[in-house]
């Protein structure tokens, strides 16, 4: 994580420390080595778990006494019962799973709300990066070639919204982020928007959800569940 | 010696046997009861004044109540010499480090080759069948009779990580944390599949004597050795073998007959005839049998969930080994996918290693760091210093 990106996400931290309500339960999907978490059990006393795909994460978690689970978001999500959570924390990972749209669906089957933070590929910054290049953009937020990048789902605020509307996912709260500087509250629907916001950050719920099961899993490790 | 309620302790508060009488039978799963029995048992450290630091570790099959000291027949430095010791994750120094062995064991725990009050010979197959419960039951009995109400932590890795399932399905709000490593929470058809070879090479050998071979005089050691044989292929990686051995031959050239030309030919031989010293045939029988029998979402109409539904309270920590291909990951993301849908605090981490099922008993650098670290923060949580 660069420098850029590290100031950024002190501010997406900011932002979702003011969403989550005290006391609650939460999620935090790619949770590191536990600092949101840890940050969101001192301030709000909340009930916390995370789910960290490298085992150094895990191992910094455990030794924070965070109760985390290695796994990864695209394949790991299932192993949790519905509604289990009153928040679930998306940050900075859904551009880098192979299939956004079932994990956006199942953060709000396990919570009953997400937070979800993702890079604007519709900023200005991108848009005149690739006109003038011709190449893929490279800017603070996204540092890294195309062949590395882990981002391999990019997509603009448009984008996101319209999925949104696709999934019958409310965005209850939204703001624009860039590094250093404070969280500003925006209307993702806005034209300017697009051209203006860095990354985002989402509140969102199923308001027409009913309590789902959790999808099937293959029948080989499904013994333990019948 | 003391004696309270039918609960007799000899040796000091450092180990020996705790005798339970009459009056304390041991009921088991089976429906059977152990009218009369004794726990082997080691204690390292001290009990702190308001006894919040016991840790009670429980060993594998083939395992003992030596954690970390040495092994009485074989001389050997205790079998967890890289987890349970001084400046290790679980320190003498701080903790009350309790470890017995199991029911149906044959290093002074009542078992088969113990002698039945009714008869006055060894069980042998009079024995009654145990299962893992049973294991726990006990060990939960002798706890009692130590003084200890709640366990800061129970730690296990294989047969001893199914006994910390178990201590949390029937005993959750008697411990504040758990451990459990390289283990299963059900014994699959291959697992099966293996210690019924055991079994049968051991009730093939012509001097098991339908399990009366101590009467006799006798002792089935080239079944049993067999059986070890067979079982210690499943507790190493086929990667592990392929480094230590290779197809390395024992002397220069083949000796085309039968003997032991390849080097892990010759070393399982050792291994065979080294774990007849120190163990007995008819307790592998019982042991691997209650491991067999264990399924512990069978105990709760199939529903591994349910198993852990009172233990939301505990501090989880489930470990597993990318080459264990004896109890492997899938088995552990299982009990975790259980206690994450009873909502219990579940940790698990997978380590990379390539020695395969025995990993859990080396110094995997990882796998000390996430105890010590789980520990730590546990010990925290409960105010150890």
């Amino acid at each position: 994580m660069n420098a850029f990106q590290l100031a950024q996400q002190r501010e997406d931290f900011r932002e979702i420390l003011r969403l989550v309500r005290p006391g609650a339960r939460v999620l935090d999907i790619g949770c590191g080595e536990g600092a949101l978490l840890e940050l969101l059990a001192r301030e709000k006393q909340i009930d916390g778990r995370g789910l960290e795909i490298s085992p150094q994460g895990v191992s910094a978690c455990l030794s924070r006494g965070l109760a985390v689970v290695q796994g990864d978001a695209d394949r790991d999500l299932a192993d949790f019962p519905s509604r289990a959570f009153d928040y679930a924390i998306l940050s900075q990972t859904l551009q880098t799973v192979r299939a956004p749209r079932l994990v956006l669906n199942e953060l709000l089957r396990i919570a009953e709300r997400a937070v979800v933070s993702v890079p604007n590929f519709g900023h200005w910054k991108v848009r005149f990066s690739l006109l003038r290049t011709g190449r893929m953009p490279m800017t603070g937020a996204l540092d890294e070639p195309w062949y590395s990048t882990p981002n391999i789902h990019l997509c603009t605020l448009r984008d996101f919204g319209d999925l949104c509307d696709e999934l019958g996912l409310q965005i209850e709260a939204s703001a624009a982020l860039s590094a250093g500087r404070p969280a500003r509250p925006m209307d993702p629907a806005h034209w300017s928007e697009n051209w203006r916001a860095e990354q985002a950050i989402f509140l969102l719920s199923h308001p027409g959800r009913q309590d789902s099961p959790a999808p099937v899993r293959p029948p080989t490790d499904d013994l333990f569940t019948r | 010696m003391s004696r309270t309620l039918g609960v007799t302790q000899m040796v000091g508060t450092d180990g020996g046997l705790m005798r339970f009488g009459p009056d304390r039978p041991l009921r088991l799963d089976s429906g059977a009861r152990l009218s009369e029995f004794e726990i082997a048992y080691r204690t390292y450290g001290t009990l702190n004044a308001d006894r919040s630091n016991a840790v009670l570790i429980c060993h594998a099959l083939t395992g003992d109540h030596h954690v970390a000291s040495p092994h009485p027949v074989t001389g050997k430095p205790g079998w967890w010499p890289h987890v349970v010791g001084a400046g290790k994750p679980i320190d003498p120094a701080r903790h009350f480090i309790i470890s017995s062995n199991v029911i149906g064991g044959c290093m002074g725990t009542t078992g088969p080759s113990s002698i039945d009050p009714v008869t006055g010979k060894p069980y042998g197959l009079n024995f009654p069948v145990i299962t893992i419960g049973d294991m726990v039951r006990a060990q939960a009995m002798l706890v009692e009779a130590l003084g200890v109400e709640t366990l800061f932590a129970v730690v296990g890795g294989s047969m001893g990580g199914m006994q910390i399932l178990q201590w949390a399905a029937d005993y959750p709000e008697r411990i504040f944390s758990a451990v459990c490593i390289a283990s299963a929470a059900r014994h699959s058809a291959q697992n099966i599949a293996f210690h019924e070879v055991g079994r049968q090479a051991i009730m093939a050998d012509p001097d098991w004597r339908g399990g009366d071979y101590a009467q006799l005089g006798l002792r089935p050691e080239k079944g049993l050795a067999v059986a070890r044989m067979a079982a210690h292929i499943t507790y190493l990686s086929e990667a592990a073998l392929q480094r230590k051995f290779g197809r390395e031959l024992q002397r220069d050239g083949l000796s085309w007959g039968f003997d032991a030309d390849f080097q892990v030919e010759s070393y399982l031989r050792h291994q065979g005839a080294a774990f007849v010293d120190r163990f007995d045939a008819n307790s592998y029988l019982y042991i691997t049998r209650a491991m067999d029998y264990f399924d512990l979402a069978g105990a709760h109409d199939g529903v591994l969930a349910g198993a852990f539904r009172a233990a939301r309270a505990v501090r989880f920590c489930v470990l597993s080994f990318t080459s264990d291909w004896l109890y492997p990951t899938v088995e552990s993301r299982a009990i975790v996918r259980a206690l994450n849908a009873a909502t219990a605090r579940a940790s698990f981490l997978e380590i990379e290693s390539d020695r395969g099922h025995d990993a859990f008993l080396l110094d995997e650098p990882v796998m000390i760091d996430a105890l010590r670290g789980f520990l730590d923060a546990a010990g925290q949580a409960r105010g150890l210093p």
